[in-house]
């Protein structure tokens, strides 16, 4: 009796198991960065209710996003690093952006408000470097006049794991600091020569929150949901622009979309009056010869649906929609996708 | 034992146990031999498996490093170097920490709730104990961030690190740059906190173990209740009581999330115990989602040392238990 139970739930198992991985099949699978991943888990939902094909998306991070695409296991990679043209030459992958994000120096200082702190990118870099070690530094002083800034180390917070953001963070000091550049440089992950590292963008939220007269760097929308107070970041005109969807829209509007291969340019420290000094976007990566000519069709609509009915919902979750001359060239550059024999899939 | 009751019955009422007893003798038992050796085989074949995979893995570390990938302190993910030594220092630190801190406490547990602690006390203070074992990392790592280190930055690092502000040896080692409570000593605490539970349990059942009368002698002798536990008890479950540590000692040396959440993760060698450090466990927690190319094979080289340096504190376990068990 036992056993024949015991058949009976296995062989049950199996057909539960047999179910699922039919209908997985004909989902979509990506997987990747994962500061994109609650547009693209919120995208995916109104895309399967609309049309009836879901993705399933792993957010494991961008260098696991380009390693599995790599190895063919998902249908799209996606990262917050883009790739170098010889590099995605090599894979032979094509490589688009999405949506766009900015970060914002968040910080937990007793008594300063969000927005009222100034700083400039010389100063993120000396501070993360630790050669501006207190609050009341001469050189934040200097900038910050009426502010009671207080005689207290600053404690600084970077992200521990490898991540787009602090390529992106990176990035921008590099830009906006030669010694910067010169001794630390721009990477997924670097050799803070200070400070503290929290796993996450919810691991950085979490310890400037906890840890007073810290300083850290996150995704706008991250700093907006925990209510962290930030400081605001002098851009290359010499302007303090409060990080709004519109500053960080302005960055991009003035950017060289065809600087690099792949649009796999870093929107920092762009000119303009407006435009939010750290914004950045975030990319897919797909076979430019496909041999999963379905799945790879599956993909490219889904983004182009993304493009036209996707805006509103970025918006929402704080991500800046691309704007629409930078997403009729990606949608040019997916003709250059092709099936075995060379036609072109969409 | 309930479980086989049943089917036993079953057949005894089916009247059908004598011819089953005879098929079982000689078909059955080599069956089960024979089961048993492959499930037994395969806990071998798993571990070798997982040697050679790190083994493999991490080669190209080891061949492009060469002795000075444990020796060196550099992690530069942008020219691909990399050196284990911070990581090594860290796990072992907040290891050795631990064990300061939880083996008196464990062993005060164990001894209250088996020798003095009245009847109605034992059983919830051994339930919670246990309690406690259970309760998954995550949860030990989150209380540390959000409710420990705060605490621990007010109360303990920066009124210390105001004290030993440039006295010799006691301010390197206790000074913090910037005290905001994450750091080696830290997690060094919260993984005191997590081994308890394992070491007061097992000393507790072992001290349960030895025979009253040894225990009674010794009081009618007119021994103290200090005496008994420091001359009969403890050595009586002192093999036991080693066995306990090096449990706890191998939970803390690979424990992963906790530590990542509280110990600062700072790829640094510090002179102090109150600054941010890194343990093997949770440097690879950390990087390895977006590590490519020679940084995975570092960190799996990582893991390596990480297995080797357990393996180095079983085998220490076992001498040591041997040698007592000689005495």
């Amino acid at each position: 009796m036992r056993k024949f139970l015991m058949i009976a739930a296995a062989s049950c198992g199996l057909a539960v198991t047999g179910i699922a991985g039919a209908v997985q099949a004909a989902d979509m699978t990506g997987a990747g960065a994962t500061f994109p991943f609650p547009i693209y888990a919120k995208w995916a939902e109104a895309y399967k209710k609309e049309t009836g094909n879901g993705l399933n998306y792993q957010s494991i991070g961008s260098g696991g996003g380009i390693r599995q695409i790599k190895s063919k296991t998902v249908d799209f990679g996606a990262s917050d690093m883009p790739l170098k043209g010889e590099e995605l030459d090599a894979a032979g992958l094509l490589q688009f952006p999405t949506v766009m994000g900015a970060l914002v120096p968040a910080i937990n200082v007793p008594g300063i408000e969000a927005g009222k702190l100034k700083l400039t990118g010389t100063l993120l870099a000396e501070i993360y470097m630790g050669t501006v070690k207190k609050w009341n530094d001469p050189k934040i002083a200097g900038i910050n006049a009426g502010l009671q800034l207080p005689d207290i180390n600053i404690n600084v917070v970077y992200r521990s794991d490898g991540s787009g953001t602090t390529f992106v963070w990176t990035d921008y000091l590099s830009r906006v600091s030669a010694d910067w550049k010169s001794k630390i440089g721009a990477n997924t992950s670097v050799q803070f020569p200070v400070g503290v590292g929290g796993k996450g963008n919810e691991g950085v939220a979490a310890s400037v929150k906890q840890i007073a007269n810290s300083i850290g760097y996150v995704e706008y929308a991250y700093a907006k949901q925990n209510k962290l107070s930030y400081a605001l970041v002098q851009n290359k005109d010499g302007q303090y622009p409060a990080p709004t969807i519109e500053s960080f829209q302005a960055a991009a509007a003035n950017a060289d979309w065809n600087a690099a291969p792949g649009f796999g340019i870093i929107i920092n420290d762009q000119p303009g009056a407006k435009s939010w000094p750290i914004t950045s976007a975030t990319f897919i990566l797909v076979y430019k010869k496909t041999d999963k000519v379905e799945q790879a069709k599956e993909v490219m609509k889904f983004f182009d649906w993304a493009y036209k009915s996707g805006d509103a919902m970025a918006t929402d979750l704080e991500y800046v929609p691309l704007p629409a001359n930078v997403k009729d060239k990606v949608r040019a550059s997916w003709k250059s996708i092709v099936d075995g024999s060379d036609k072109p899939i969409f | 034992m309930g479980a086989n009751m049943g089917p036993l019955k079953d057949q005894t009422v089916a009247n059908r146990a004598s011819v089953h007893r005879g098929v079982s003798g000689g078909l059955f038992d080599p069956i089960f031999r024979n089961a048993s050796f492959i499930a037994a085989l395969l806990v071998l074949v798993l571990l070798a498996g997982i040697m050679i995979s790190m083994i493999v893995g991490g080669w190209p570390a080891f061949r492009e490093m060469g002795f000075g990938f444990l020796t060196s302190s550099v992690w530069d993910t942008q020219n691909d170097k990399y050196g284990a030594w911070p990581a090594i220092v860290g796990t072992l630190s907040t290891a050795v920490i631990a064990l300061v801190i939880g083996l008196p406490l464990s062993l005060g547990i164990a001894v209250y709730l088996t020798q003095l602690a009245p009847p109605w006390l034992k059983q919830p203070v051994a339930t919670t104990i246990e309690l406690l074992a259970a309760v998954p990392s995550i949860i030990y790592g989150m209380w540390g961030l959000f409710v420990f280190v705060p605490l621990f930055a007010t109360y303990v690092q920066q009124p210390v690190s105001r004290i030993v502000e440039g006295m010799p040896v006691v301010g390197t080692i206790f000074y913090a740059a910037s005290p905001s409570g994450l750091g080696i000593l830290s997690a060094g605490f919260i993984l005191a906190f997590m081994i308890i539970p394992f070491i007061a349990s097992i000393t507790r059942d072992m001290l349960e173990q030895i025979p009253s009368v040894l225990r009674e002698s010794a009081y009618g002798i007119g021994a103290t209740t200090w005496e008994v536990v420091r001359y009969v008890l403890v050595p009586q479950a002192g093999i036991s009581i080693i066995g306990a540590v090096m449990l706890g000692l191998g939970r803390a040396l690979g424990e992963t999330m906790a530590v990542t959440f509280v110990v600062g993760n700072a790829n640094r060698l510090s002179a102090s115990i109150m600054d941010p450090g890194s343990t093997i466990a949770s440097r690879i927690a950390n990087e390895f989602n977006e590590a490519i190319g020679l940084q995975l094979n570092a960190l799996i080289a990582l893991g390596c040392i990480l297995f080797f340096v357990t393996f180095v504190v079983l085998v220490i376990a076992r001498l040591l238990v041997a040698r007592v068990k000689r005495y």
